[in-house]
C-alpha cells in the first residue's frame, strides 16, 4: 500500500493513483494530510505555499486531479486560491480548515469548493474525495455536448454509481474519451462520451456557426425557426435538433449580451474615463483585459477609455464602445486598424466577451464592452444579428462572434460562455495563439462554459476539449493572476485547430489591442500567425473578432496585435504591463475585476461575490 | 524479556495521556499512520508540532503584550495554533485555545491573558510528557510498534 506500489498515474485502477496537491501553511497538518492521503493511496503532492501550488497547478494543467486547500494561509487567502483553481483550471478542490463555521462552510461553497473538511481530517473522509474527481469529469462530460446525447451521461453515470470497478471504468471511459477527443481533432465531434449513442456531436465551427447566423439574420431572429435556418444552411448531416439546440443557445446568449451591455454601460458609468477606470473597465468588461492587455500605448487603452461610460451597448455608439474605434489613445494604432475594418470592434467585443464569465462574470461584463465597441465599429457587424437584442453585442455574436458570443453569453451566466471572467478577455486572443494562449479565456473555465459556448460559437465543442487541455495549456499569456484567462484559452486553443475558428480566437485578440490585448497578445502572439490565417473570421463580417486585430481587416495582419500580444504576461489584469495598463499585475487585479464585474452584474456571478467586492 | 515491564510501563503511560485528557482519538490517528515504511511518524509529527507551534506561540506573547490588544489578530494566531494542536491530538491545549479564542470573540482581555498562561503550561506538560512516552518507545525499539495496542 505504500505509494511505490502505485503507478504514477494510477488511471487505470482509480482512484488509486489519483493526483492530489495538498497545500497548507502548517507543517503539521501538512505532513499529516499528506500521510493520510498517501495512505489512501494517492499520488500527493504538498507545499506550504499557495502561490507555490498555483504555480505548479499553471505549469501543468494536467498534473493534478484533485488539490486540497487549508482556509487560512499567510500568503493568500485560501478562498482566493480556490476561486484561481476553479477558473483557471477546473480542478475540484476541497477546503481544510479548523473552524467549521457555518458562514465559512458557506464561503466555501459559493466559491466553489465542491467540500469543505474540518481539521483534524480523518482517514475516513480522504478515502472518498476521489468522488468529486469523477464528478466532475462526468459533470464536464455531459457539460461538453451532452445536450445532445443524453446516454453518455448516463453511461458514466452507471459508472460512477459502482465505486470500485465502474468507478474506475468510468474513469477510464471518461480518459479515452479525453484521448479520443484530442485526437480526433476539435473539429471532430465532440468526445465527451466515446459512446456517442445517439448520433455523432455537432461540432460548431466557426464556420457553421457564421452560416447559422446568417441564416438567423437572413431569417429575422423571431421567425428564425431551426427547420428554416437548417434549409438555409444547408450543411449536410446537420439535424433539425442540432440546430434547435444551438439556436438555443444563441438565443440565451443573446439575452446574456443584453444583460452584459446594460451592466456595461453602468460600469462604464461608473468607471469613468480616467485610465485608470479602464483598466477596471477593461477588466471588468472583458475590455478591461483590453486594457491590462493593451498595456497602456496600445489601443486598447485608447480603446477603453472611450469605452467606459455608456452603456454596454449604447456604448458602440458611445466612445466607450468605440473604445476600440475611437481608440485615441496612443496605442490604439492598432485599434485604428481595427476600427477601419470594423471588426476591431469585433475583436474587441471578442475580447471582451471573453471575459470569463464564470466565477469572475465581471469580465463578461467587460465584454460587451468590447461588443460594443465592435458595433460601433461596424455597424454591419450589427446589422447582422439583426434582431438581436443588443445589437451590439450581437454583431459580436454572428460569424466571428462565436468567441465572442460565446464570451458574452457565458458573460452573464457562466454556463453560456462558461468563460471565467478572466479568461475571457484573454480568451479572445488565446485561442488562436497557442493552445495555451490564455486568451482562450473566453471564460471556459469550466467544460461546462466550454459546451455552453459550443452551442453558441463552434468552439464550445472545442473548449470543452480545451478545458479538458487547456489544463495543462494555460495558455502562456497567462502568467500571472491572468491566468485565469489563460486557462480558458486552452480549451479555447482547442478548437484552434478549427481555423475559422481560431480566427476568432485571434480576432480576440486583436480586440484586446487594447490592455486586453497584452494580455491576449500573449496568446495572440502566438494565435495572431492564426489570425492572419483566419482570413475567414474576417469574411465572417464586422463580427469578426479576429479582424480588428489580427486580421486587419480581412487579412488579419495580426502584425497590429502582435505587438500588443507579444507576451504580455499579464493577463488580463495581471499583466504587468509596462505601458501603463493599469492592470494590475497580481491576482488582486482579478479580484478588482471580479469585483467591478459583480457589481455591475450585480452577481451575475456567484464568484464575483467572493472577490474582493 | 526485559523489553515486557518496559513495554508494560509504556502501555501504562500511554493510557494514563488518554485517561488524563491530554491525548484524544486523534493521537491515535497518528498512530494508525505509523508502520513499517513510517517507523517513526508519531514522534515525527509531534516534534514537528512542537517546533512550529514553539513560532506561534512566541508571536502570541508578543501579541498579548500590546495595548490595546488586537483581538482579531489574536483570534487569527490562536486559530492556526489549534489547528496544529488538533492535529496531534493535544486535548487539554486544543481546549485552552478554544477557551481563549471565546475570548477573543468577546473582546476579554484578561481572559485572554489568563487563558494563555494556561494554556503554555498544558502545553509544557505534554510536552513532557510526550518526550518520555517517545524515549521510553525508543528504548523498546522496533518491536513496540507491533506490540503497541492499536
Amino acid at each position: 500500500m505504500t505509494v511505490e506500489q502505485i503507478g504514477s498515474e494510477g488511471k487505470d485502477q482509480f482512484p488509486i493513483g489519483m493526483r492530489v496537491l495538498a497545500v497548507d501553511d502548517d507543517p503539521t497538518c501538512l505532513l499529516l494530510l499528506g500521510t493520510l492521503l498517501r495512505r489512501c493511496q494517492y499520488h500527493v503532492t504538498t507545499t506550504s505555499q499557495a502561490k507555490t501550488a498555483l504555480k505548479m497547478l499553471r505549469e501543468n494543467k494536467n498534473k493534478f486531479d484533485l488539490v486540497i486547500s487549508d482556509v487560512h494561509m499567510p500568503d493568500m487567502d485560501g478562498f482566493k486560491l480556490l476561486e484561481h483553481v476553479g477558473l483557471e483550471m477546473d480542478l475540484p478542490v476541497i477546503m481544510l480548515s479548523a473552524n467549521g463555521d457555518t458562514k465559512l462552510v458557506m464561503k466555501g461553497i459559493t466559491h466553489g469548493a465542491c467540500d469543505y473538511l474540518l481539521k483534524p481530517v480523518r482517514i475516513e473522509e480522504l478515502q472518498n474525495i476521489w468522488q468529486h474527481v469523477v464528478r466532475r469529469k462526468k459533470k464536464d462530460r455531459c457539460n461538453s455536448g451532452s445536450k445532445e446525447k443524453p446516454h453518455p451521461d448516463s453511461g458514466e453515470a452507471a459508472g460512477i454509481g459502482n465505486v470500485d470497478n465502474n468507478g474506475k471504468l468510468n474513469k477510464k471511459r471518461k480518459d479515452q474519451n479525453e484521448d479520443e477527443d484530442y485526437e480526433r481533432d476539435e473539429n471532430g465531434h465532440d468526445n465527451e462520451d466515446p459512446s456517442a449513442q445517439k448520433k455523432p456531436r455537432v461540432v460548431w465551427s466557426v464556420e457553421l456557426h457564421r452560416k447559422f447566423v446568417a441564416a438567423v439574420n437572413q431569417l429575422g431572429i423571431d421567425k428564425a425557426v431551426p427547420k428554416k435556418i437548417l434549409e438555409l444552411m444547408n450543411v449536410e448531416k446537420l439535424t433539425r435538433e442540432n440546430v434547435a439546440s444551438h439556436l438555443q443557445k444563441f438565443r440565451l446568449y443573446l439575452k446574456r449580451i443584453s444583460c452584459v451591455a446594460n451592466q456595461q454601460a453602468n460600469m462604464a458609468a461608473a468607471l469613468g474615463t480616467a485610465d485608470s477606470a479602464y483598466l477596471r473597465m477593461g477588466s471588468l468588461n472583458g475590455l478591461g483585459n483590453f486594457h491590462t492587455l493593451a498595456g497602456s500605448d496600445q489601443l486598447h487603452n485608447a480603446a477603453f477609455r472611450s469605452f467606459p461610460p455608456s452603456g454596454v451597448l449604447g456604448r458602440l455608439n458611445t466612445p466607450a464602445g468605440l473604445g476600440i474605434r475611437g481608440l485615441p489613445s496612443p496605442g490604439t494604432i492598432q485599434l485604428g486598424h481595427v476600427q477601419n475594418s470594423g471588426n476591431p470592434t469585433n475583436d474587441l467585443s471578442k475580447l471582451q466577451s471573453f471575459v470569463p464569465g464564470n466565477h469572475n462574470t465581471n469580465i463578461l461584463q467587460g465584454m460587451p464592452m468590447s461588443l460594443e465597441l465592435d458595433r460601433l465599429q461596424h455597424n454591419k457587424s450589427v446589422g447582422h444579428i439583426g434582431e438581436l437584442p443588443t445589437t451590439d453585442s450581437t454583431t459580436v455574436f454572428p460569424g466571428s462572434g462565436n468567441l465572442v458570443d460565446a464570451r458574452i453569453t457565458g458573460f452573464s451566466n457562466n454556463p453560456l460562455l462558461g468563460v471565467t471572467s478572466n479568461s475571457l478577455m484573454l480568451e479572445g486572443s488565446s485561442q488562436q495563439a497557442t493552445s495555451h494562449t490564455s486568451v482562450s479565456a473566453i471564460g471556459f473555465q469550466n467544460g461546462n462554459a466550454l459546451s455552453d459556448f459550443t452551442s453558441i460559437a463552434p468552439a464550445s465543442n472545442q473548449l470543452q476539449d480545451s478545458k479538458a487541455g487547456s489544463q495543462g495549456q494555460a495558455s502562456p499569456i497567462n502568467c500571472n493572476a491572468g491566468q485565469i484567462i489563460r486557462s480558458a484559452p486552452q480549451e479555447w486553443n482547442a478548437p484552434r485547430k478549427d481555423a475559422p475558428y481560431q480566427s476568432h480566437a485571434s480576432i480576440n485578440s486583436s480586440i484586446p489591442i487594447n490592455s486586453a490585448m497584452i494580455q491576449l497578445g500573449q496568446c495572440l502572439d502566438r494565435n495572431n500567425s492564426i489570425f492572419h490565417k483566419t482570413t475567414d473570421l474576417d469574411s465572417v463580417g464586422p463580427l469578426n473578432f479576429v479582424d480588428p486585430l489580427s486580421i486587419k481587416h480581412g487579412e488579419g495582419d495580426n502584425s497590429i496585435m502582435e505587438p500588443s500580444v507579444i507576451e504580455k504576461e499579464g493577463y488580463l489584469m495581471f499583466q504587468p504591463r509596462p505601458h501603463g495598463s493599469h492592470v494590475p499585475d497580481n491576482i488582486g487585479s482579478l479580484e478588482d475585476l471580479a469585483s467591478a464585474m459583480m457589481k455591475q452584474e450585480g452577481g451575475c456571478n456567484g464568484y464575483s461575490l467572493r472577490t474582493s467586492i | 524479556m526485559e523489553r515486557n515491564p518496559m513495554r508494560r510501563q509504556l502501555a501504562s503511560l500511554r493510557k494514563s495521556l488518554f485517561d488524563q485528557g491530554y491525548l484524544d482519538e486523534q493521537f491515535m490517528e497518528l498512530e494508525q499512520l505509523q508502520d513499517d515504511a513510517n517507523p517513526n511518524f508519531v514522534e515525527e509529527v509531534v516534534t514537528l508540532y512542537y517546533r512550529d507551534s514553539a513560532r506561534l506561540i512566541v508571536n502570541l506573547d508578543h501579541a498579548l503584550e500590546r495595548r490595546p490588544l488586537d483581538f482579531s489578530k489574536l483570534d487569527g494566531l490562536m486559530h492556526q495554533f489549534k489547528g496544529s494542536s488538533s492535529s496531534i491530538g493535544a486535548k487539554k491545549v486544543k481546549a485552552e485555545s478554544t477557551l481563549f479564542r471565546e475570548y477573543c470573540k468577546s473582546g476579554n482581555a484578561e481572559g485572554c491573558m489568563r487563558t494563555f498562561q494556561q494554556l503554555k503550561k498544558e502545553y509544557a506538560t505534554l510536552r513532557k510528557k510526550l518526550e518520555t512516552y517517545f524515549q521510553l518507545a525508543r528504548q523498546i525499539g522496533p518491536m513496540e510498534s507491533a506490540n503497541r495496542p492499536k
